[in-house]
């Protein structure tokens, strides 16, 4: 049972909070994937689970024992690091079997382990190289073997797919979370890369300056963003946003640039007069008769990618000040054939519409 | 701790052979030692006059200002003329590369020898040939040949050094800046003096630090070995007066006072070469 | 190739001839040297001596090292083996453990340590002989191997340099070995050590060459000639007063003086060019 259980974690640096208090329970064999933009502390939490960083107060336990005081050997973790971190001077096979020599395991332990690791993971051919003949894809393999036979409790990855290319990358994720799997062994895995979080994880913990906004599934994440920044962190292209204020009697939208949205039947008297932004994702609007829209995109650039048209522009209609608002975007079909400098009228799907607080930025209701 | 552990065997020998003996020479520079070394009288700054108003003592600096310039140009000039005709080569190179380097390895003392050898009065080829010739060379008697021999022997160890040195900043001169001025019509020595010699000015600094340091210091064994600071102390350099004065004239507080300038002036070098190194690295 | 651009057939030659004349004003006074030393002594006191080498190579170098003049050179072969062996293993044992914690640990007066240490880049010995003499006497090193090496170690140059290159092993590569289960000791001795082979092995050379070539300091320690170093040495084994010196000896040994050091240049010159230019920079 390798459980990880953190209660109101925080670090600061000197004067500066990084992790401004993390609660989270991680339950046996999940593989939870901390995502954020840079800076947000992503890779502060994980080295202070790893055991790399101190903890400035709170609680970490792995298996239900508090690490807090305890080196990384100690507590039974492996870890895959961004730049792999072979050691040079090392065959493969010796940079795979080193932890296992300094924890005494008797040689022919050590190479059945080894052999058993680099199977799987296509690697026993290289086991006599040395790291400096390998290309970026094979170090990272190497990187995860040696992570692999400790059978630890738990793996730690700290943006292991970052210095590969993109081609590379989509197919070593989906080889991670197969490896995971079927090693059934705890996982917290970082990276910034908003599509790597959503393919390989059970859950993901959504972070943003220091603190985790989200944590939840992905399609929970996806279909039901705690915050703004969630919910434009999460999906590409990224949601649209569109300030607006609920009326008095809470059955209409008005858009800050003046049209309405969607007047019948909304029960939100409880937010009567509330200060919002709606979100709505460019996957999420269809082209549509101008009698039928319910926002009207004046486009400005269309790409066409095959499979989908994006079509990016501004919603039409002005606010009292002269304001529009640009950086809209629709994901279209990829057959839609669209000409600039057009008025498109968009139709939004079925509760599609996000609402967030524009002040306090959380979630108050999807319709 | 660990890490103070570390540190302990450099910390001890630095701290007993290097910082304790230069606190001494600080320290001793400022009494003066009866001649039966029972007593010493504090002078405070009394050595330092004397020393600033003593005629050997200028004699001395001037004869190392003298005697380091000539060392420094000689070695330089001629490495410089090898590692421009070397870099002229595309291949043999490092054949001349290797033949040229190893005088490296040969001590400054033994150099002396090398040289004394050849010019010896009684013995010597070179002095032979000169007498043939007519000239009467006799380096014990003359100050001038004397500085002259030393001079020979201190820039001849020297080549190697300054050439490997120059030879690699000449090869680090992009061969497309070169061409784009032979295009412009410019022939080897207009290129040499307006592109080349400039692009290798930090080479050219960093060797004219190092080459004065090695000229005020490691020379003391080629002085040593041909004319013991002679005659009448026409060779003696700054650091050979720290050790005439101290060991063989046992002036204990005028060497340690020597020892001191000798130590602010080698402070002023390094922290030049310093300096102008740290500079080199953003260049 | 700053000159290469016109391949004019006599500026080539030219350039070669240049650099023969180079090599030979180089090697002429050991070339010399060398016949000198396998010539008679008479030969050499009836100027000019001969210029072509003589046949008596084994004898004189046979008596060079065995009886020698003041001591057998075969004996001041050993005293400066001894001494370059230890003051470039000396140097490159302590300096790589201090710079191993100045860069890798966090303690009180850290920065006070690395600054003393840069201070003595300052300093050649010759700076600091007379009070160095003290020191060394007081504690009975004079005539003594401890006595040669000693003092030549105290400068931290070697430290420095070492410290340089850890700074450019990545912080990766700890805390994967720290994650493995290697304490510091372990990952100085697994890890580290291995990646310093190169700059360990060019340091070598370089303080090699340096130890032996000392002159100031083995003079002054050394009274007794059975301790002399070669390259002090060879002075000594010249007569006082009037006397002709016994030339060939002296020649011999001065070949012999220069014999390891050219080696360790010659068969070591990659090493040697990579630790001169890390050691300068």
């Amino acid at each position: 049972m390798s459980t990880i259980s953190l209660k109101s974690v925080r670090k600061s640096f000197g004067e500066t909070e990084v992790i401004r208090g993390i609660d989270v329970e991680i339950a046996d064999g999940e593989l939870i994937v901390i995502v954020g933009p840079s800076g947000c502390g992503k890779s502060t939490l994980l080295r202070m689970v790893a055991g790399l960083e101190t903890v400035s107060s709170g609680d970490i336990a792995i298996d239900g024992n508090r690490v807090n005081d305890m080196e990384p050997m100690e507590r039974n973790i492996a870890m895959v690091f961004q730049n792999y971190a072979l050691y040079p001077h090392m065959s493969v096979f010796n940079n795979m079997a080193y932890g296992l020599k300094i924890a005494g395991m008797p040689k022919a332990e050590i190479a059945e382990r080894v052999q058993t690791a680099a199977k799987m993971l296509q690697i026993e051919e290289y086991l006599t190289r040395m790291p400096r003949q390998l290309s970026g894809g094979q170090r990272q393999r190497v990187a995860m073997g040696r992570a692999i036979v400790r059978e630890p409790s738990v793996f730690l990855f700290d943006e292991p797919l970052s210095n590969l290319d993109a081609k590379l990358r989509v197919q070593m994720r989906l080889e991670v979370k197969q490896l995971q799997r079927s090693l059934g062994t705890t996982s917290l895995y970082v990276t910034h890369d908003q599509v790597e979080a959503m393919t390989l994880a059970d859950r993901l913990i959504v972070m943003n300056a220091g603190v985790a906004e989200q944590i939840d599934t992905p399609m929970h994440v996806y279909e039901h963003p705690a915050s703004i920044f969630v919910a434009g962190f999460i999906g590409s292209p990224s949601m649209n946003f569109l300030p607006a204020k609920i009326s008095t009697d809470g059955s209409t939208l008005s858009l800050d640039s003046g049209a309405n949205l969607r007047a019948e039947g909304l029960a939100l008297a409880t937010h009567s007069g509330r200060e919002i932004m709606i979100g709505i994702r460019p996957e999420h609007l269809e082209a549509t008769s101008p009698d039928r829209a319910d926002l009207t995109l004046q486009i400005a650039a269309v790409e066409t990618l095959g499979a989908d048209t994006l079509v990016h522009g501004s919603i039409a209609g002005t606010a009292p000040d002269g304001a529009q608002i640009t950086g809209f975007a629709a994901r279209l079909a990829g057959n839609a054939r669209i000409i600039e400098d057009e008025a498109l009228p968009l139709r939004v799907a079925d509760g599609a519409l996000h609402l967030f607080d524009r002040q306090s930025e959380k979630r108050i209701a999807e319709i | 701790m660990l890490p103070l552990l570390l540190l302990t065997p450099q910390v001890l020998v630095t701290a007993l052979f290097f910082f304790w003996p230069a606190w001494q020479a600080v320290y001793q520079s400022l009494f003066i030692q009866d001649p039966f070394g029972l007593k010493s009288q504090f002078v405070g700054l009394g050595n330092f006059e004397f020393l600033l108003g003593d005629p050997y003592y200028r004699a001395s600096f001037r004869t190392t200002a003298i005697f380091s310039s000539f060392v420094t140009v000689a070695s330089m000039g001629f490495a410089l003329w090898l590692a421009v005709m070397a870099d002229r080569l595309i291949k043999g190179s490092g054949a001349y590369r290797t033949l040229l380097i190893w005088p490296y390895a040969v001590a400054p003392a033994v150099a002396g020898v090398l040289w004394l050898f050849m010019f010896n009065t009684r013995v010597g080829v070179i002095s032979w040939y000169l007498e043939q010739a007519g000239y009467d060379w006799n380096h014990v008697l003359n100050p001038n040949e004397a500085m002259g021999l030393v001079v020979i022997a201190s820039s001849w160890g020297r080549i190697s050094y300054n050439f490997l040195f120059f030879l690699a900043g000449l090869q680090a001169i992009p061969n497309s800046v070169i061409e784009a001025a032979a295009i412009d019509g410019a022939h080897f020595w207009k290129r040499f003096w307006t592109i080349v010699f400039p692009l290798l000015s930090p080479t050219t600094f960093f060797l004219l630090v190092v080459n004065v340091v090695y000229a005020f210091f490691e020379t003391f064994g080629v002085i040593h070995t041909i004319t013991t600071g002679g005659p009448q102390q026409a060779t003696t350099i700054l650091v050979y007066k720290v050790y005439s004065d101290g060991f063989v004239g046992q002036d204990l507080g005028s060497s340690a006072a020597q020892s001191v300038i000798l130590l602010v002036v080698v402070g002023i070098l390094t922290i030049i070469q310093f300096r102008y190194i740290e500079r080199r690295v953003h260049y | 190739m700053s000159g290469m651009v016109e391949k004019r057939g006599s500026g080539y030659w030219l350039t070669h001839a240049g650099l023969i004349l180079g090599v030979l004003v180089v090697f002429f006074p050991i070339y010399l040297a060398f016949v000198a030393s396998t010539v008679t002594q008479p030969e050499i006191v009836r100027p000019p001596m001969p210029l072509i080498p003589g046949r008596h190579f084994f004898e004189n170098y046979r008596e060079a090292l065995v009886s020698g003049i003041n001591a057998p050179v075969a004996r001041m072969l050993f005293n400066s083996t001894v001494m370059a062996l230890g003051i470039a293993l000396g140097k490159i044992i302590i300096s790589i453990l201090s710079a191993f914690a100045i860069v890798y640990f966090r303690f009180p007066f850290r920065q006070t340590f690395f600054w003393l240490i840069f201070l003595t880049l300052m300093l050649p010995v010759e700076v600091r002989i007379v009070p160095t003499y003290q020191v060394a006497a007081n504690f009975g090193l004079l005539n003594s191997y401890p006595g040669l090496i000693l003092p030549l170690i105290a400068s931290a140059t070697a430290t420095f340099l070492f410290r340089q290159f850890f700074l450019t092993v990545p912080d990766e590569l700890a805390e994967a070995a720290r994650v493995d289960g290697a304490g510091p000791m372990r990952f100085f001795i697994d890890i580290l050590l291995p990646m310093s082979r190169t700059n360990i092995a060019a340091l070598f050379v370089i303080l090699f060459i340096y130890g032996w070539n000392q002159y100031l300091w083995p003079l002054l320690i050394t009274t007794d000639p059975q301790m002399n170093t070669i390259v002090m040495g060879i002075k000594q084994m010249f007569p006082s007063g009037d006397d002709i010196a016994n030339w060939p000896v002296i020649m011999a040994t001065a070949m012999l003086a220069m014999l390891p050091p050219v080696a360790v240049v010659i068969f070591m010159q990659k090493l040697f060019i990579k630790g001169l230019i890390e050691t300068e920079k």
